[in-house]
Order: structure tokens, then C-alpha cells, then sequence
């Protein structure tokens, strides 16, 4: 499998805390790769670094030939929008769109029009099992819910890449477990990546690999694979 | 649960025939270790002779006589006796993966690698299982989070001892 993304000898520091301390990651593509680590272990700094979200200290994070720190913002913002998707644990709709805007929201933002957008959106909405949710805006859906169109936000650009950061860790086990279920089936039929932070290894089973970060930093061990 | 008292259980919904029941057992009950027709016919004649099932209609035909199983009163008492008496928890106090912490610390091994390689072994067991739920049926699934669950609290108690470790091995350490 080749690498897509590899990330090296990261640091960061907030103030006088150490977030990272010489963290790595490579992701393959295609693979579904869980990040588990204890609160305050540097875990979620370490997806925000490698998905150029944050800027590390030192270290340097290569993406399909590119080098993340040497692209100007603008570049940067167009290999987030148009590379990658992203699912956090909660706050990131938007409560003013329905649920089909929300997941066309990458699309229009990189230009596309409006009626070619929100059919793509919907053709997501349906795989996620929101057929009928299409006009509902996020405070009329359940957390679930929610959790799905942003899912779907995340693939409709179809990313090479998703982040999720505690994707589950705002729900219920059941409506947790149909989150996954879709994350992971809906990614590898799109054959993207998926880089998985979370503390619940109930959640980072559905991954194919693991790493640990302890300290701010990654453990790669052999059984982890 | 015996194979008896799950052919009772089955026995009592409808009486059956041997074959209908290894069917009905491993569809139900027998999951990756299904019933050899050796079993049935043993299991039955152990029922029959203890009075908690009955023969209630032999069919005749070309081959061997089909004998159709039912349960007795006996046999209906068995079972609610079983399903009354909850599960005895286990204790979970002699646990094999402590003793290999204290081993460690013991002969002065790294005891943070044992629970290292032990969670990676957990983790691994933990994806085949969800692999084996995510493709499965209602019933897989429900018998996989069993395990899941259980995996689960045994990552947690590793976790929990990695945060404990320098504190045990002054203790056991003396």
C-alpha cells in the first residue's frame, strides 16, 4: 500500500504545554487508521497537524508529493476543501441550512453551482439513510442524525482522506455504532482514507490499523497493524 | 447451558424431529461450534430416559423409522428452573493477565510490554469481531458485542494498571 500522507518528527507547544513531542503518522490510501491515546495525550493536535488545520512547530507534513508548510494559505485551504473531509464530535453544521445545504456546503464553497451541488447532496443523504431529511435543519435532527450529514459533508467532495476527530463521542452507543457503520462503509466504497481519533476501542476496532500516542507521541507496533 | 436444556427449550415451542432440532440448535445456539449428529441422538436418549421428553409420533417410511420428539411437564419444569436461576457472575479475581504484570515486575521484565502487547493482542480480536458484527445478522451482532463488551473492560483494567504500574512495583518489590 502506498502513503498518502505522512507526517514526521511533529512538535507543538500551546503556551508552556507540550502538545507534541516528535509525533508521526503515516496513512495509506484507502486504509482506515485509528489514533487512540489518553485526554491530553496530543492525539487530536496530531490529526489537526496533519491535516494542515495547525501549523506544528517543526516537523513536516507530506501529502501525495506535497509538503503541507511550503503551500500558501489559499493553497492550503483548496487541498483541505477539495483532498480532505472532516467529522469532529459536534458543532460542525451549520444551524441555519437544511441538512442537504450542509452537505453541499464544499461543494458551493469550491465553486460548484448550486443545483449540480444539492443533487450530489442528496444522492448522499440517501446512502446515509436520511432520505427524508433533506429539509430538516440540524436543531430538528438527532444527534445521530446530525453525525450522518456530516459524514456525508465530509465524502461529498469525494476526499482521499477524512479526519474524524470523537466522532461518536457526543452519542449513544446505538446511534454511535450506526455513525461508524456508515463512516466506514461509505469511505471504503469511496476508497478513501479515514485517520479515526478516539478514546473508545469499541470505536477504533472498525479501523484495519492502529496507532497509539502517548506523551505526544505515536506508538507503531507491530501488533497493532 | 447444555445441549439438553437447549433442546428443551426448543422442544417446548414444538415438538420436533432429531434433524429439525441439530438444525434448530445450531441456527440458535451453536454458532462456531455446531452439533455432530452423535450428540443429538445421545442428547435425546439421556431426555428420554430422565423423562423430560417423550416420543410422540414415529413416521415410517423407505429408510429408518422418524421419530418425533416432545417435551413432558418435567421437561417444562427443567427449563423454567434454568431461565429462573440468574448467571453467576464471574469474579474476575484470578486474573491471568495480573499475574503476568506481577511476574514482571517480579523478575524485574518491563510490565509496561506485557500490557502493551496484550492490548495490540485485544485490539486485533476486537476488529475480527467487528468485522464478523458489521456482516452479520441481528443475532451476530448481539453475540459479538458480548464479546466486544467484555474486551472492552479488559483494555480499560490495562489502562488503568499502566497508570498504577510504578506504584505496584514498589509494592511488590518490598
Amino acid at each position: 500500500m502506498s502513503a498518502l500522507l505522512v507526517a514526521e518528527g511533529l512538535h507543538k507547544t500551546y503556551g508552556p504545554t507540550v502538545a507534541l513531542a516528535g509525533a508521526d503518522l503515516v496513512v495509506h490510501a484507502g486504509e482506515i487508521l485509528s489514533v487512540m491515546g489518553p485526554s491530553g495525550s496530543g492525539k487530536s493536535t496530531l490529526l489537526h497537524c496533519a491535516a494542515g488545520l495547525s501549523t506544528p512547530d517543526s516537523g513536516r507534513v507530506g501529502y501525495a508529493g506535497r509538503v503541507l508548510s511550503q503551500l500558501s494559505d489559499a493553497e492550503r485551504s483548496a487541498l483541505r476543501r477539495r483532498e480532505f473531509g472532516f467529522v469532529f464530535q459536534f458543532g460542525q453544521l451549520v444551524p441555519e441550512l437544511t441538512a442537504v445545504e450542509n452537505i453541499a456546503l464544499p461543494l458551493r464553497l469550491d465553486g460548484m453551482a448550486r443545483r449540480h451541488a444539492e443533487r450530489r447532496a442528496v444522492g448522499w443523504l440517501d446512502r446515509l439513510g436520511l432520505a427524508d431529511k433533506g429539509k430538516a435543519r440540524p436543531g430538528e435532527l438527532s444527534g445521530g442524525q446530525q453525525q450522518r450529514v456530516a459524514v456525508a459533508r465530509a465524502l461529498v467532495a469525494q476526499p482521499k482522506v477524512i479526519f474524524a476527530d470523537e466522532p461518536t463521542g457526543a452519542l449513544d452507543s446505538v446511534a454511535g455504532e450506526r455513525v461508524m457503520e456508515l463512516l466506514t462503509l461509505t469511505a471504503r466504497q469511496a476508497g478513501a482514507a479515514v485517520v479515526l481519533v478516539t478514546h473508545d476501542t469499541r470505536v477504533a476496532a472498525y479501523a484495519d490499523r492502529g496507532i497509539v500516542v502517548r506523551d505526544g507521541r505515536s506508538l507503531d507496533r507491530a501488533g497493532m497493524r | 447451558m447444555t445441549i439438553a436444556t437447549a433442546f428443551l427449550a426448543l422442544l417446548e415451542g414444538q415438538p420436533r424431529h432429531g434433524y429439525d432440532l441439530k438444525r434448530a440448535y445450531d441456527q440458535h445456539f451453536a454458532r462456531d461450534h455446531r452439533l455432530h449428529y452423535g450428540q443429538v441422538y445421545t442428547t435425546l436418549a439421556k431426555l428420554l430416559r430422565n423423562g423430560l421428553v417423550i416420543v410422540d409420533d414415529i413416521e415410517s417410511g423407505g429408510g429408518p423409522d422418524r421419530k418425533r420428539y416432545a417435551i413432558t411437564e418435567a421437561g417444562v419444569t427443567d427449563v423454567q428452573r434454568w431461565l429462573d436461576e440468574p448467571v453467576k457472575p464471574e469474579q474476575y479475581l484470578h486474573s491471568d493477565l495480573y499475574a503476568r504484570v506481577v511476574a514482571a515486575l517480579l523478575t524485574g521484565r518491563s510490565a509496561a510490554a506485557v500490557l502493551d502487547a496484550q492490548r495490540d493482542e485485544h485490539l486485533v480480536a476486537m476488529r475480527e469481531l467487528t468485522r464478523r458484527k458489521t456482516s452479520g445478522t441481528l443475532a451476530d451482532r448481539l453475540i459479538c458485542d458480548h464479546a466486544l463488551f467484555h474486551l472492552d473492560a479488559d483494555l480499560r483494567w490495562l489502562e488503568h494498571t499502566a497508570i498504577h504500574l510504578d506504584e505496584l512495583a514498589e509494592q511488590v518489590r518490598g
